[in-house]
């Protein structure tokens, strides 16, 4: 069956097994025998304070830090023995900072999604095609063909770093940080997305500071703690006061989200002026 | 067909217009080029002395000395634009070129150090040109990341101008007591000319460029990923550390092969590939040989005007493209900081 005829890949899962990364220099490590699974049809999100070792676990996919133990697979292949091209063609990953420092045209940026399955010459493929095509609809940024990357908003650019990834078409589906800067409606949008492509098989892995929306859509979440896993399982499991209180080092509170009723955290103290006004 | 499709099919061809204009104006430009000079020649002359056809002298006057010389011009300012546009590319940075990264003065280095012993044979010079640039190549990288900790693009450049006054000084030196009647003097390498041109340095830089272009032509995809960060390149596919090395290698090679047949001539490997990203060519493949076109166009304007501003005088060839590229340097430095 052609490429083209199934846009739509079915996850793979994605497993870190006993993780352990260290910085050059550094006495402690950075992922200290860190386990995280990410299974096809569900999103799992990886979450944590700053410096927990979220985006180090993205880098080792990337290639970007050394192993110093354990093994990252996706489906039964082991990752370190996939070169960078093999890689790309399984996992695609939105990494948490990019500039569009020489501009491309949107269509040309998403369709850089194929470099790894193309040969230096020779155009696209039918496939190429295809897999662009469906990538645009599904990331939702028809409008934006014909722009320049660097005349898109902030929302529409992370929309279409996420086309880019879409169009690699591989089963595995990783991003960092993907909201950072986006205003609610563009955050929503984008979770409503990754939640989408979830429902259709892929594996999604999202790493993200937004716990409460992490809570909403995730099916599994892992807690990153000084490089180590505080917690794991689903929001129950993992949004609870007395954990999160540790890790994040802050009073705070869990409570319902109102809309769909999962576990949402609230930070204590802070500003007291609400509490005071009815009694003076 | 889809009209996304469509978009898609259309992406690597640039609006037809820049390459029409740009090729008339080669053909306008070498066409003044073999006219205007010392000895003025009207046109049919020049079609007949290009065929061998007429009076002896005329013919020597325009096979033997502008001729070449226009050729040189042409394929140099070619090599320099690519050479640019692909290391802007692998270092994402509209300001990278060869001869502010240096690369330039390590490869006349090389080639004035060769011939300070007494290298004659033109390959062998060309040779140690490649070693100099990529030596200069080293050390730049070198000192980026020993002050910087990472690979900084403005420490690079601020690393590359260092080296080429490095570089200068090392010409200046190595020349001090050179016979000028054997060796080309000091002010030949560090500002540039293609006044001496003769047809095998015309075809060593045509090897040159085919060759080492050709690759950057080849590899061009490579360099559009290149250019959206070392995170993004990795994600999709590429050996970034490995891919960038090699490819900031040929460009400087390619820099360095034009610095072995005309000297040290700035600015052309940043003001063009800027100019052809401006005329729509995003992509690397469009936007390299447009390059090429656009700067063999300059560097042949460049070189007419080297040698009629101040005729009888002929001008540096480095000074007329330092007198246009600075200003531009600075403008698209502005821009860039806004």
């Amino acid at each position: 069956m052609s490429e083209a005829a199934r846009p739509r890949e079915q996850g793979a899962p994605l497993a870190f097994d006993h993780v352990s990364v260290r910085y050059a220099g550094r006495p402690t490590l950075a992922l200290d025998h860190v386990s995280v699974m990410a299974e096809p049809g569900k999103m799992t999100a990886v979450v944590g304070p700053n410096g927990s070792g979220k985006s180090t676990l993205v880098r080792t996919l990337l290639r970007r830090v050394p192993l110093e133990s354990g093994r990252v697979s996706v489906g039964v292949v082991d990752v370190a023995s996939l070169d960078a091209r093999e890689v790309a063609r399984r996992i695609a990953i939105v990494p948490q900072r990019e500039e569009p420092v020489l501009p491309l045209r949107v269509e040309e940026f998403v369709a850089l999604g194929r470099h790894a399955r193309r040969s230096a010459f020779g155009g696209m493929s039918a496939d190429d095609h295809a897999a662009v095509e469906s990538a645009v609809a599904r990331a939702g940024i028809a409008d934006a063909i014909g722009r320049r990357t660097d005349t898109l908003s902030g929302g529409e650019w992370q929309r279409v770093r996420i086309a880019r990834a879409l169009a690699q078409a591989a089963p595995v589906l990783v991003l960092d940080e993907p909201t950072t800067f986006l205003d609610i409606a563009h955050e929503m949008a984008v979770f409503e997305l990754l939640d989408g492509l979830a429902q259709q098989g892929q594996t999604v892995l999202l790493v993200s500071h937004q716990l409460n929306l992490v809570a909403r859509f995730a099916a599994h979440i892992v807690l990153l703690h000084r490089g180590a896993v505080a917690a794991a399982g689903d929001a129950s499991a993992v949004m609870r006061g007395e954990i999160l209180e540790r890790v994040y080092e802050w009073p705070l509170v869990v409570t319902r989200d109102p809309a769909v009723g999962a576990p949402a955290l609230l930070p204590l103290r802070g500003s007291g002026r609400h509490r005071e006004r009815p009694s003076s | 067909m889809t009209p996304l499709s469509r978009e898609l099919a259309n992406q690597t061809t640039s609006p037809w217009l820049a390459w029409g204009i740009g090729a008339v104006l080669l053909f306008l430009v070498i066409g003044l080029g073999l006219a205007i000079g010392a000895v003025p020649i009207a046109t049919r002359d020049i079609i007949d002395a290009l065929r061998g056809i007429g009076d002896p002298s005329t013919i020597a006057i325009v096979r033997d000395l502008r001729a070449p010389r226009v050729l040189l011009a042409a394929l140099v300012g070619a090599g320099l634009a690519s050479s640019g546009g692909a290391l802007q590319g692998t270092l994402r940075n509209p300001l990278a070129e060869p001869y502010l990264l240096g690369v330039s003065g390590g490869a006349a280095v090389g080639a004035v150090t060769a011939m300070a012993f007494g290298v004659v044979q033109p390959a062998l010079v060309t040779a140690c040109a490649f070693a100099g640039a990529a030596i200069a190549t080293v050390v730049v990288t070198a000192i980026a990341r020993i002050v910087g900790g990472g690979a900084d693009t403005k420490l690079l450049l601020m690393a590359g101008v260092v080296v080429g006054a490095f570089a200068n000084a090392a010409i200046l030196v190595a020349l001090a007591d050179a016979p000028p009647e054997r060796l080309r003097g000091a002010l030949f390498w560090m500002m540039g000319s293609a006044a001496d041109a003769t047809w095998p340095a015309v075809a060593r830089c045509a090897a040159a460029l085919l060759l080492l272009g050709g690759i950057l032509v080849w590899r061009a995809r490579d360099l559009d990923v290149l250019s959206l960060g070392d995170e993004p390149a990795a994600a999709l596919g590429v050996d970034v550390d490995r891919v960038s090395r090699q490819l900031f290698l040929v460009a400087s090679w390619l820099a360095a092969a034009t610095v072995a047949a005309a000297g040290l001539i700035g600015f052309v490997g940043l003001v063009v590939p800027n100019i052809a990203r401006a005329l729509g060519a995003r992509q690397h493949r469009p936007m390299l040989l447009m390059s090429a076109l656009y700067g063999a166009v300059l560097l042949v304007d460049a070189d007419l005007l080297a040698r009629t501003l101040r005729a009888p005088a002929d001008l540096p060839l480095g000074a007329v493209t330092a007198l246009v590229g600075v200003p531009f340097f600075l403008l698209r430095l502005r821009r860039l900081a806004a």
